[in-house]
């Protein structure tokens, strides 16, 4: 399936200034960092819960632990497919009474959420869990919402969302993908 | 995914199924530090043990694998299942095809019986053992072991010692080792060599002393004494003193050497306590690496089944 850029919804400094807007907001609603700690969802949320832990460290001048997740064994779609490739899941605190952060880049059906929940609390049982995307682009398909979003992004299902980071992307950017015409189904 | 429905010979898979099967394990190997020990990853799914020649470790080391996989585990034995009462294999299959299982882990004391099993039913069969055939999740937790211990496999060198010809670990481990690049060298006795060693790929020498300088591995068969009445060489203490893995011959392996046996070990016989017990025996390290290694061939054979429905 081709895809072509339909329309950039973020853009370098946009990202900057969401991200560093959430981290306001978490340490607001959290009343300081004492008690946090993120847990990226690989690839893209692993390297935003960096970014994010930086921007705390330089507001509040406090070391968020920063956990990755591969939510690969607890997805509810493994009859239909399989993650081409997992990834280790890295989790070095105990998460038992903490406020854990989950970080993803962006908020679809829900269901890769509803996974990264179950996960945690195999490691333990945190205070609160509480969700941070990069864009919220609707289209759910269980109960869940985010608690600090850069952008709501309305999209069609037919279209994808995809954000780059410059770390593995080489460039920050949020994009609107639409199928190309003709192109295989 | 793997490029095949079953594990059933090495040879069933490529060189990228094999790492893609190490890296997986990786991550469930980290699964198994964890306080709760227990994905939902294969909840619903059936899995049988058809055991049909006694086994402790590894029968146990799949019904773990299972188990943390939450997939519901069912455990045929010899003594209980119906072909004590003569029912053939090929109905036993079609039984338990029947009954609507999704994977099979067999073990025979007939070399061929997974892949008859696998020409009768639809489910997914692993080769848990058969006859003196191959025992291909012994080789891929073997490999992962090395390439835990040695950070790498491409480039070593493999000494296997012992009864080569009637072992089903070794049938796996030397095409599994010349799969990844790595040497295998066969080591034991004349009579318990295969007749052409040469037809398995792998060089062989006389004497542990020979090679002892060249190992990055020494894997130790296990002497089966339960057949110790036939055994093709003059004594115990002979075989002992000229195959088994002893501390003189550990001192004058690689500095980074590590010596391995499948279990369970012979103390005195093919490997000496001290050894067995040193930090450089990685035979517990196995024991561990076995029960990830074949989390993720369940994992690996199970998801994706039904490609192509939806996406």
């Amino acid at each position: 399936m081709e895809y072509r850029t339909k329309a950039t919804v973020m853009d370098s400094e946009a990202i900057s200034r969401a991200v560093t807007r959430i981290a306001h907001e978490i340490l607001e609603a959290n009343k300081g960092a004492s008690n946090l700690a993120f847990v990226g969802i690989v690839t893209r949320g692993a390297a935003l819960a960096e970014i994010l832990a930086a921007k705390v460290l330089a507001i509040e001048g406090a070391e968020v632990p920063v956990g990755t997740l591969d939510i690969s064994f607890y997805r509810d779609d493994l009859a239909i497919r399989l993650s081409p490739e997992v990834h280790r899941t890295d989790i070095p605190f105990d998460v038992e009474g903490r406020d854990v952060i989950l970080v993803d880049d962006v908020l679809f059906t829900g269901r890769t959420i509803r996974s990264a929940m179950d996960a945690i609390m195999d490691y333990g049982r945190p205070c609160s869990i509480q969700l941070a995307v990069l864009v919220d682009r609707g289209h759910r398909e269980l109960p869940i919402r985010a608690d600090f979003v850069g952008k709501n992004v309305p999209s069609s299902r037919r279209e994808r969302v995809k954000v780059y980071l410059d770390d593995l992307d080489g460039r920050d950017a949020a994009e609107i993908l639409e199928r190309v015409e003709g192109g295989e189904a | 995914m793997l490029s095949s429905r079953h594990i059933i010979d090495m040879q069933d898979l490529t060189p990228d199924d094999i790492t893609l099967i190490l890296d997986t394990a990786d991550s469930f190997k980290e699964v198994n530090q964890r306080r709760i020990k227990k994905l939902p990853t294969l909840r619903g799914r059936t899995i049988v043990n058809l055991f049909l020649e006694p086994s402790t470790r590894t029968r146990t080391s799949f019904e773990i694998a299972a188990k943390r996989l939450s997939a519901d585990g069912i455990n045929f034995s010899a003594s209980t299942s119906a072909t004590v009462k003569g029912e053939s294999l090929a109905d036993t299959a079609e039984t338990l095809s029947a009954m609507a299982c999704d994977l099979v882990i067999v073990r025979h004391k007939y070399a061929g019986s997974p892949r008859l099993l696998a020409r009768h039913m639809d489910a997914h069969i692993i080769n848990g053992g058969d006859g003196m055939h191959q025992h291909p999740t012994q080789a891929l937790l073997d490999l992962y072991t090395m390439r835990e211990r040695l950070g790498h496999l491409e480039g070593l060198t493999v000494g296997i010692v012992g009864d080569i010809a009637h072992s089903r670990v070794a049938g796996s481990l030397v095409p599994a080792l010349r799969m990844v690049g790595a040497t295998p060298v066969l080591v034991g006795p004349p009579t318990l060599m295969p007749a052409r060693c040469d037809v398995l790929g792998a060089e062989s020498v006389g004497t542990l002393d020979e090679v002892i300088g060249d190992l990055d591995v020494a894997y130790m068969l296990r002497i089966q004494m339960e057949r110790a009445e036939g055994m093709p060489f003059p004594s115990l203490r002979e075989y002992s003193r000229i195959w088994g893995m002893n501390e003189a011959r550990l001192a004058a392996m690689k500095p980074s050497g590590i010596v391995m046996h499948p279990g369970p070990m012979n103390r005195g016989v093919e490997i000496s306590s001290a050894v067995a017990d040193s930090d450089r025996a990685v035979v517990l390290d196995q024991v561990n690496a076995g029960v990830a290694v074949r989390m993720a061939a369940m994992y690996l054979l199970l998801g994706g089944d039904e490609s192509g429905v939806a996406a």
